[in-house]
């Protein structure tokens, strides 16, 4: 799975202005109503669904990295935008490092399939140095998508 | 000096979902508390099992086969323990 098959580009943040978990995942959960990916009187419950995703353990996967996600029946297909805390933010994460580089995911229940190889694409790009120190000195939402897309194209695509 | 043991068995991914972020990280702490270095393996891939980027990207589905493989001094130990979470499919754990 490619970064363009499920990330929303007008959704992409490349300066989050949050400082905890929840606001940044509720700025990213915004980022994605504007985008029209998914629907304002789901915004509440999502954010909600992925705190308490959060609450179960954290999403926080090590080298300044998070991947806050949840299951949700208002979307049909796997939606999900990336963002950039310039500050770093404490997502508890394993390795206890602050999280600098945020790829948030909302799936359909019923797609079990779609999540894991989402985040095997998140996790096999994020192996590589290079990629996340451009990512983290990406300064526009521009310069992220240019960076996914050229990931596409050479990244290992399965 | 003795030459440090490697250990191995072979465990099935359970869950549903596959092995996505929360199994991931339950792996990981787990390996961390182990000296030896543990791997998981797929048919075309090795995977840190201490990492949990390293692990979702084995992308394992329900029904996988995986083999736990540690070797150093308490090698045993900590496959059996990886093992078991497996075998418990991820359930009574903190």
């Amino acid at each position: 799975m490619k970064f363009s098959d499920f990330v929303a580009t007008d959704a992409i943040r490349s300066d989050v202005e949050a400082g905890t978990k929840q606001g940044v995942i509720r700025e990213m959960a915004e980022a994605l109503v504007e985008a029209g990916k998914i629907a304002p009187a789901e915004l509440e419950g999502i954010v909600k669904a992925i705190m308490k995703r959060e609450d179960l353990g954290s999403t926080g996967i090590g080298r300044g990295v998070a991947v806050p996600h949840t299951k949700h029946p208002s979307v049909d297909r796997l939606v999900g935008t990336v963002a950039v805390s310039r500050k770093g933010i404490d997502f508890e994460s394993l390795d206890g490092e602050p999280v600098h580089l945020l790829f948030l995911l909302v799936s359909p229940p019923d797609r079990p399939g779609d999540h894991l190889r989402a985040l095997e694409n998140i996790s096999r790009q994020l192996r590589d140095d290079d990629f996340c120190r451009r990512l983290k000195a990406s300064a526009t939402p521009a310069d992220i998508e240019q960076l996914l897309e050229e990931a596409d194209s050479h990244g290992v695509v399965t | 000096m003795t030459t440090p043991e490697t250990v191995s068995r072979e465990v099935v991914v359970g869950i549903e979902q596959g092995l996505h972020a929360r199994p991931a990280d339950l792996v990981a702490r787990e390996a961390r508390k182990w000296q030896s270095r543990i791997e998981l393996v797929a048919d075309r891939q090795r995977a840190d099992g201490k990492s949990i980027l390293d692990l979702l990207t084995l992308a394992a589905e329900s029904g996988t086969r995986l083999v736990v493989e540690a070797t150093g001094p308490d090698a045993r130990e900590a496959v059996e323990a990886i093992g078991r979470l497996f075998d418990r499919n991820f359930t009574e754990q903190t």
